[in-house]
């Protein structure tokens, strides 16, 4: 992983380290997506780590149809003023100009984000060539370590944004995990074969295989709408999570988004779970994976 | 020996591999029994408005609040060293410190994620410098006459490690680059006779 080091007199920024840093500060954390600015105020007043600025939330853009994008730069400096914790945003899956127009904003990261409808469907934007710190999902070990080998400093699990439906994104963590587990067992000689089955750098794949662990943080994206769910996946070994339609969809959001926080601390203490539980109202609805049209989890590669 | 790390949100994993290092056991700590049985405190980074909501929901704040006015061991990073000091600038509002340092820091300091950086920090008493990695990191603007400067940037003199007593503070993160001094001298202060509860 390249580290470049500092000369006593000055600041390195964008290095490796500090990108990632980032992510291993919001861990434990829960990430919200918001639309404008009154939603980001309600997501850091009930505890949010961060908030990620997008036009519409996922389960919106599963309704509405169309071509997806970037938000509006206005959008983004106003969720800039109103709350003092991390600003993400999200660009299209190798739409680099994009990126270019966030990194330009100074926010503090950019999801290249398969919620958003693809700009190149060969290429994902080359990462390292930005000083903003990116995270991309992954469904399997692989895809997460094309995107590490891309520059990508944290990778969230896709899960099936806007369904409230927490199955696929435990595929995913399942899926992740088990493939490290695997890789960890494997002797010098077997891990050339997996590198090739994964699909994946050979570097990265025997760095996993000597650690055990991921080299950048994972956090769970896609279908989370209950703190129970919050519980589960950080149970599973997901190290925070984003929750996008599953706390403005709610009945009752900045009750939902507080209860959501609470449990990820907590998420190992079921009788403290269960107390945030209680009367928080009509989680959002929620769709059946088999009933899908579009399955956004299958964009990237 | 026993160290407990704060454990509501934030790098916990990162400062638990330190203590690790040191040999020393460190305890997750969420509620307020969790506190009975530790020596010292680590105070992680992380994002220091949703550690002062969690430390009201979870009934932290008055039992650590009277943790540190004993002037118990505690060491603070980054988001820590804001719950440490005594003044704090561009914060929220309702954001309130457990305080214990007689400092003033401006919260994000150095500005968004794009200035997040790593620079080395003298510190001639604790031996090299440390690799300073500053994410978003608390400025430190002024500290009080009882406050003991540790480090400063080696770039400018800024401050950026203090210590008061048994209390150390710190505007980067030293567990982030594997670095035990600090976690090795909090253990050295919870030897030096602050026994369990």
């Amino acid at each position: 992983m390249a580290n470049s080091t500092p000369s006593s007199s000055e600041r390195a920024t964008g290095t490796f380290r500090v990108k990632r840093g980032l992510a291993d500060m919001l861990k434990g954390g829960v990430i919200m997506d918001v639309v404008d600015a009154d939603q980001a105020k309600v997501a850091e007043d009930a505890g949010a780590v961060a908030v990620m600025a997008l036009e519409r939330v996922p389960s919106d853009i599963r309704r509405d149809g169309g071509v997806a994008r970037m938000s509006d730069p206005e959008l983004i400096e106003k969720i800039q003023e109103t709350v003092t914790i991390p600003v993400m945003a999200k660009a299209r899956i190798g739409h680099f100009a994009e990126a270019q127009i966030l990194a330009s904003l100074d926010v503090d990261y950019i999801d290249e984000s398969e919620v958003l409808t693809p700009a190149d469907e060969s290429n994902h934007i080359d990462k390292w060539a930005f000083e903003i710190p990116f995270v991309c999902g992954a469904t399997n070990l692989g895809e997460a370590l094309r995107r590490i080998g891309e520059g990508a400093a944290m990778i969230r699990s896709k899960g099936e944004a806007g369904t409230g439906n927490i199955v696929e994104a435990v595929r995913h963590l399942r899926s992740i995990f088990g493939d490290i587990r695997k890789l960890s067992l494997a002797d010098d000689a077997e891990v050339y074969a997996m590198a090739k089955e994964l699909r994946a750098p050979l570097d990265l794949v025997q760095e996993v295989a000597e650690t055990g662990v991921l080299p950048v943080p994972l956090f769970c994206a896609g279908g989370i709408a209950t703190p129970a769910d919050a519980s589960l996946v950080l149970q599973l070994g997901a190290q925070a999570v984003f929750v996008g339609s599953g706390i403005f969809k709610s009945e009752d959001p900045s009750r939902m988004a507080r209860a959501i926080v609470e449990a990820s601390t907590h998420y190992e203490d079921a009788t403290i779970v269960a107390k945030v539980s209680r009367g928080l109202g009509d989680p959002m609805r929620g769709t059946e994976i088999n009933a899908l049209e579009t399955r956004l989890a299958d964009r990237g590669w | 020996m026993r160290i407990g790390v704060l454990a509501l949100q934030g790098d916990v994993d990162a400062h638990q591999e330190v203590l690790r290092t040191l040999g020393v056991e460190g305890v997750s700590v969420r509620t307020p029994s969790d506190l009975d049985s530790i020596d010292g405190l680590v105070l992680p980074g992380g994002e220091s408005t949703t550690m002062s909501m969690l430390l009201d929901s979870s009934g932290l704040r008055e039992p650590l609040t009277e943790w540190v006015s004993e002037r118990r061991p505690t060491l603070g990073t980054c988001a820590g060293l804001v719950l440490l000091a005594d003044r704090v600038t561009d914060g929220r509002d309702d954001q309130v410190s457990l305080g214990g340092l007689d400092i003033t820091v401006q919260r994000n300091g150095y500005g968004r994620q794009k200035f997040s950086f790593e620079g080395d920090v003298a510190a001639p008493d604790l031996g090299e410098e440390f690799d300073g990695v500053f994410i978003r990191a608390p400025r430190i603007l002024d500290v009080g006459a009882s406050i003991e400067v540790l480090g400063r940037l080696s770039a400018d003199g800024e401050i950026v490690i203090v210590q008061a007593g048994a209390i150390i503070g710190c505007a980067f993160h030293p567990e982030l680059s594997g670095d035990p001094r600090l976690h090795a001298r909090l253990v050295a202060c919870a030897n030096a006779g602050n026994g369990p509860r």
